[in-house]
C-alpha cells in the first residue's frame, strides 16, 4: 500500500493501482486513473463508472461483468470496446472500487 | 391466526421451517413452504458423482418427508409474490397464498442458455455441467470413457453456487486420471474469468502453487461469449480461443424467474438484503435466506446455515415489535478437497478475507493413497448423513463437532 497524488489530490493505493478507500473518489480521479489506462471517457464510459459505483454503494462489492451489463444495460461486447481487456477490472479501477475477486 | 410462508424448501427453506416450528406456538401461527420439486438434493454431494464416489442415489431425498409435521406443505411452481398486497401466487393451487411474513429462500440456479452453443446437441455428450444431477451424472458416464485428450473446465462469470466447487473439481479429476493411471494423457485446463483461481492474498499465498504442482493449467481473465461445439472450442469476447475434447461448463448463475415475474429482484434475479439483518431492503415483512439474497456472502451451504441460525432469534424479537439486530456477519467456512485425500478449511466473514489452515483430516500423511482415499469416502458418507439428520432438521450442532462438521460441508 502506498500513498500517491493524483489529480492533485493524495489517496492510498494498493499495489495494483487501486484506491484502497473508495470513499476519496473524484471524478477527477476517474478521468486521471483512465488516462494512465489509456482510456478516454465519453458519456457512455460515465455510464457505466455510476452504475458501478451505485452498485458498490449498495452491495458493498464491486460487480461482475455480466451484472455490469445486465444493470447498466450495456452489451457486453460494448464493454469490450469501452474498456479493453478485463472491463470488469478496468473499469473498478476507474470507479474507484475494489478490483472483483472470488471467495478465496 | 399468523401466517408465514416460506418460499423454497431447499437447503435454507428446510432448516427454516423446523426451526420456526419449534419456536412459534401452532395454534397461533401456520407455516406453509412452496417447492416445485418433489427431490430434495444434497447438491454438495453432485461434486463426487462425475468420479463414480456417490451415485445419483446417494444425494437425493422426497422433499416433503424432510419436513416437521407442524408444517404445510405445497409442491407447486411459484409463479410471482405480490408484495402490496402480501400475497404470493403459485402455478397449482391453490391458486394464491396470503401472509404476514414471507421468507425467501428459492435459491440460485445455473443457467447455460445464457451462453450460446452450450444447450444443443452436444449438450451433455460433450460439453457437461456437474452443477445438476443429470449433468453429473451424464458427466460420469463421459469420464469413463475419456481415455485421453484435453479436459477444459469453464467458469462463465461470478456469483456462483460454492464457488470452491469448481477448484475442488479440478484436483478431484487430477486425482481421478492419476488413480486410472492415464494421467499423463489427459489435459486439465482451468478457464475463468477472473485474475487467478486464488485471489485473495492469504489464499493466494497458502494455495499459489497448487495447480502448477498438480499440472493443471490456467488461462485466466478470460471472459467466455460462446462456445462452438462443432469446432470444440471456447471464445472469449476479444475471439480468443481455447480448444477443448471435453468441456465441462460452470454457467453464470441467476437467482428464480418468480423473483424476476415480480419484479423484486436486481440484475440477476436475486433480492435486495440487509446483509446484516437479512430483511429485503424494500419491504418490512419479508426476509431471504440463503442463495437468494444479492449480500456479498457466499452463496454455500454454510452461510444458509449461518443465516438461519442468526435470522430466527431476530425474528423472534421482531415479532415482539424489537428491532432487528444486525447479527449476521457473512460467515461463511469452506471445505475444499483437494484430491489424494486432503483438505483445506477456509473460514471467512464480510470484513476478514479467507485465512486458510490445512484440514487435519483424520489419517491424512502416514496413509498411503488408497487408504486415504477411503478415508476421505467415509468422512464424505459421514458428512452427507450430518446433512440429512441434522442441518436440514435445524437441530443445532453440538458444539465439538460443529467447527469441523461445518467447516466440511461448508
Ligand atoms: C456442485 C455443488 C457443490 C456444492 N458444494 C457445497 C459445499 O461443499 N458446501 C456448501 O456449503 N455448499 C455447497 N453447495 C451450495 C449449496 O448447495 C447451496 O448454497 C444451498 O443449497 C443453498 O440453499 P438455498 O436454500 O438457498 O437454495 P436451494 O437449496 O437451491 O433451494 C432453493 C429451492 O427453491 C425452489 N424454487 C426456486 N424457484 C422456485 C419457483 N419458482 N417455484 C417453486 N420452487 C422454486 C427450488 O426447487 C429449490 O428447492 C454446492 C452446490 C453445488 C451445486
Amino acid at each position: 500500500m502506498a500513498t500517491k497524488v493524483i489529480a492533485n489530490k493524495e489517496v492510498e493505493v494498493n499495489d495494483e493501482g487501486y484506491l484502497v478507500n473508495p470513499d476519496d473518489w473524484t471524478e477527477d480521479i476517474a478521468r486521471a486513473m483512465a488516462e494512465e489506462l489509456g482510456i478516454e471517457l465519453t458519456d457512455r464510459h460515465w455510464e457505466v463508472i455510476r452504475f458501478v459505483r451505485n452498485y458498490y454503494k449498495e452491495h458493498g462489492k464491486s460487480p461482475t461483468m455480466h451484472q455490469i451489463s445486465k444493470g447498466a444495460g450495456v452489451p457486453t461486447k460494448e464493454l469490450f470496446k469501452l474498456f479493453p481487456k478485463g472491463p470488469a477490472k478496468k473499469v473498478a479501477r476507474i470507479a474507484g472500487v475494489p478490483k472483483p475477486e472470488g471467495c478465496i | 391466526m399468523k401466517h408465514v410462508v416460506i418460499l423454497g424448501g431447499g437447503t435454507a427453506g428446510t432448516m427454516v421451517a423446523h426451526r420456526l416450528a419449534e419456536a412459534l406456538p401452532s395454534r397461533e401461527w401456520a407455516l406453509t413452504v412452496v417447492d416445485q420439486d418433489p427431490v430434495h438434493y444434497y447438491q454438495p454431494g453432485f461434486l463426487f458423482i462425475p468420479f463414480g464416489i456417490y451415485t445419483p442415489r446417494d444425494v437425493v431425498k422426497p422433499r416433503k418427508a424432510l419436513f416437521p409435521p407442524e408444517v404445510r406443505y405445497i409442491q407447486s411452481e411459484i409463479e410471482a409474490i405480490e408484495p402490496d398486497k402480501n400475497r404470493v401466487h403459485l402455478r397449482g393451487e391453490p391458486r394464491t397464498l396470503s401472509y404476514d411474513f414471507l421468507i425467501i429462500a428459492t435459491g440460485s440456479h445455473p443457467r447455460p442458455d445464457e451462453t450460446p452453443g452450450l444447450l444443443g446437441d452436444a449438450w451433455h455428450k460433450t460439453i457437461f455441467d456437474f452443477y445438476t444431477l443429470e449433468g453429473a451424472t451424464a458427466l460420469h458416464r463421459a469420464l469413463e470413457r475419456f481415455e485421453k485428450g484435453r479436459l477444459v473446465l469453464n467458469l462463465v462469470d461470478m456469483p456462483i453456487k460454492c464457488p470452491v466447487a469448481p477448484l475442488e473439481f479440478l484436483f478431484l479429476a487430477d486425482w481421478y486420471f492419476h488413480e486410472r493411471g492415464i494421467r499423463q494423457n489427459v489435459e486439465i485446463v482451468y478457464v475463468t474469468p477472473l485474475p487467478g483461481a486464488f485471489t485473495k492474498p492469504r489464499a493466494s499465498q497458502v494455495l499459489g502453487g497448487v495447480l502448477e504442482e498438480r499440472n493443471i493449467r490456467i488461462v485466466p481473465e478470460f471472459y467466455v461469449e460462446r462456445v462452438d461445439p462443432e469446432k470444440k472450442v471456447l471464445i472469449s469476447y476479444e475471439e480468443e480461443e481455447v480448444p477443448f475434447d471435453l468441456l465441462v461448463t460452470v454457467p453464470i448463475h441467476y437467482g428464480s424467474e418468480a423473483i424476476k415475474r415480480s419484479g423484486i429482484g436486481d440484475e440477476l434475479n436475486y433480492v435486495p438484503t440487509d446483509k446484516h439483518t437479512l430483511k429485503a431492503r424494500e419491504f418490512d415483512n419479508i426476509f431471504v435466506l440463503g442463495d437468494a439474497t444479492d449480500t456479498p456472502a457466499s452463496k454455500a451451504g454454510s452461510v444458509a446455515h449461518f443465516m438461519v441460525d442468526v435470522f430466527v432469534p431476530n425474528f423472534l424479537r421482531y415479532i415482539e415489535g424489537l428491532d432487528l439486530l444486525p447479527t449476521f456477519d457473512g460467515h461463511s467456512n469452506c471445505y475444499i478437497e483437494s484430491g489424494f485425500g486432503k483438505a483445506f478449511l477456509i473460514d471467512f466473514n464480510y470484513e476478514t478475507e479467507p485465512l486458510p489452515g490445512m484440514y487435519p483430516l483424520p489419517g491424512v500423511g502416514p496413509f498411503s493413497l488408497l487408504q486415504e482415499s477411503r478415508i476421505n469416502h467415509w468422512g464424505k458418507l459421514l458428512f452427507r448423513w450430518i446433512y440429512w439428520h441434522v442441518l436440514l432438521k435445524g437441530k443445532h450442532l453440538p458444539v465439538p463437532a460443529r467447527m469441523s462438521m461445518a467447516g466440511k460441508w461448508a
